[in-house]
């Protein structure tokens, strides 16, 4: 479907040409028929009921998207559904292993590390990749690297040592 | 966003087609700012060529001995890459100090290079701007203009270039290479961004469907006397209101070779030879640091809000010069100044 020539000037009004995307999404292979502008957020979300992965700012401002593809961390409102066809994803959905909570869930909940709990699931799946690139240890190198994820209720503090506590076990 | 048509590139070539085809295509790669842009309806292509999955994605030794960095590295693989932690560190340095991980994990270094500006009212499409609307006037001129230029802005535009990553880059005396449809072509990034003058819709010299393929960095990477500084309104995360990149090398206590260029002030990163030719043969200390800073603001032209960025500036750079000659630049995750 991708490979045919399009007009090059669609009509604004249109209906839109649905696109075949095809996602692993924790571990689920997952085929879509997608309008090109559909986010990977609004694909998650909306096409898939994995409303764990929540929509902030919706401009890549405040992490509350934060996935990860194919074991890295993006914001997944800033990235189109189409463009990562064939790519492993992993939401906050996918984190637990067998009723059991992924250590980073664990100390997030030991530590309080949220309290309304809305950008959670987006700080959690940035910190699982925060670990996985092994760049932070000192809690001012955890708190750089976590700068991409805003916690308005301001539980920072508590979400760093959560953090540390998982680096450090 | 409006519709547009989704197509995906299989090789430089036809990426290059298939823009000359459609005038009004963009290319995403890693889609970070595009975007948002078309979010805000500020960019509506009718067709988005992607070209995230073209292989320009190395980072390789050239045969002069300097570095050839692909296209579509992200910039988090560019800033930790050991070619770049080891022989480049002001540039690593200054990719971490922009925007969040998760970012740097999607942006490419050609989307870096065609990042756009944040100003305000280019954003706002309720207000007239010439860089988003061709002679429809500019807003922050007599509006609010506290994050905007004070070197090189024009009576047309006063938006800055908010990368940190070509800061560096201009320091470095990298070269973009570019392929379109006459060929290949280098263009030196001095050369490839664009002050305003009267047509602030342009912000670089890419001809029409160029494509950057590469960014080349020549063999001295300035490992020993190097620092970046941004000074902004929160800790991280934030666009600068100004960045200094400064490069030394030292016989003794004398500058042999200085580089200076700064973000934050101007509609494309700041490089003043004659500062630099200033600093060469004095002393490494604070009063030829300051004499530098003096030369490369003489001509700041601050508007109604955004005065204090001219003192900032010379701080600033005499902060950076003194961390650079020290040997001990600034560190991205501690931010305390030293």
């Amino acid at each position: 479907m991708l490979e045919k020539h399009p007009s090059p000037n669609p009509d604004p009004f249109s209906p839109p040409e649905k696109l075949a995307v095809t996602l692993v999404v924790n571990g689920v292979e997952r085929r879509l028929d997608l309008a090109p502008w559909t986010s990977l957020l609004d694909a998650l979300r909306d096409h898939l009921d994995l409303t764990g992965t929540k929509k902030g700012c919706d401009h890549g401002q405040c992490g509350a998207c934060t996935v990860l593809v194919n074991g890295r961390r993006i914001n997944s409102c800033l990235t189109l559904a189409v463009m990562q066809d064939g790519a492993e994803v992993t939401t906050v959905e996918g984190l637990a292993t067998d009723g059991a909570l992924h250590p980073l869930q664990q100390a997030f909940v030991d530590h309080d590390a949220f309290q309304c709990g809305y950008c959670t699931p987006g700080q959690i799946c940035s910190a699982a990749g925060l670990i996985a690139e092994g760049r932070a240890r000192s809690a001012d190198e955890i708190r750089e690297l976590m700068s991409g994820n805003i916690c308005r209720c301001g539980a920072y503090p508590n979400i760093v040592a959560a953090i540390q506590q998982v680096i450090g076990s | 966003m409006i519709n547009f048509q989704y197509t995906r590139a299989g090789t430089v070539a036809e990426a290059v087609s298939r823009m000359a085809a459609n005038p009004a295509a963009k290319f995403i790669a890693g889609g970070t700012n595009l975007l948002d842009l078309m979010k805000e309806h500020v960019e509506r292509p009718s067709q988005l060529i992607d070209i995230s999955r073209l292989p320009l994605k190395r980072v390789e030794e050239t045969t002069e001995g300097g570095v050839r960095i692909g296209a579509l590295v992200p910039n988090s693989d560019l800033a930790y890459h050991p070619l770049i932690e080891a022989r480049y560190p002001i540039l690593s340095s200054a990719i971490l100090a922009g925007a969040s991980q998760q970012l740097r994990n999607m942006a490419s270094v050609g989307g870096n290079l065609m990042q756009r500006t944040r100003c305000a009212y280019f954003y706002d499409t309720a207000t007239p701007c010439n860089k988003r609307e061709p002679d429809s006037g500019c807003s922050a001129i007599a509006g609010h203009n506290r994050t905007h230029a004070i070197l090189g802005a024009s009576e047309s535009c006063i938006a800055t270039y908010p990368s940190d990553m070509c800061v560096a880059l201009a320091a470095l005396e990298a070269r973009v290479l570019v392929t379109g449809p006459s060929g290949e072509r280098g263009v030196p990034i001095a050369d490839f961004h664009r002050l305003p003058g009267d047509t602030p819709h342009l912000d670089n010299n890419l001809a029409p469907a160029e494509i950057i393929t590469a960014v080349e960095l020549p063999p001295r990477g300035f490992d020993a006397h190097y620092s970046y500084l941004k000074i902004r309104d929160r800790l991280s995360y934030a666009f600068a209101l100004v960045s200094v990149a400064a490069v030394l090398e030292l016989e003794g206590a004398t500058i042999t070779e200085a580089r200076l260029t700064l973000g934050g002030v101007a509609h494309k990163p700041w490089r003043n030879t004659d500062a630099e030719a200033a600093l060469r043969g004095q002393a490494a200390n604070e009063a030829s640091f300051a004499r530098a800073a003096d030369v490369l603001l003489r001509d700041a032209r601050p508007h109604a809000h955004n005065a204090f960025k001219v003192e900032l500036a010379r701080r600033a750079i005499v902060r950076t010069l003194t961390q650079a000659a020290r040997g001990t630049p600034q560190s991205q995750s501690n931010k305390k100044i030293a």
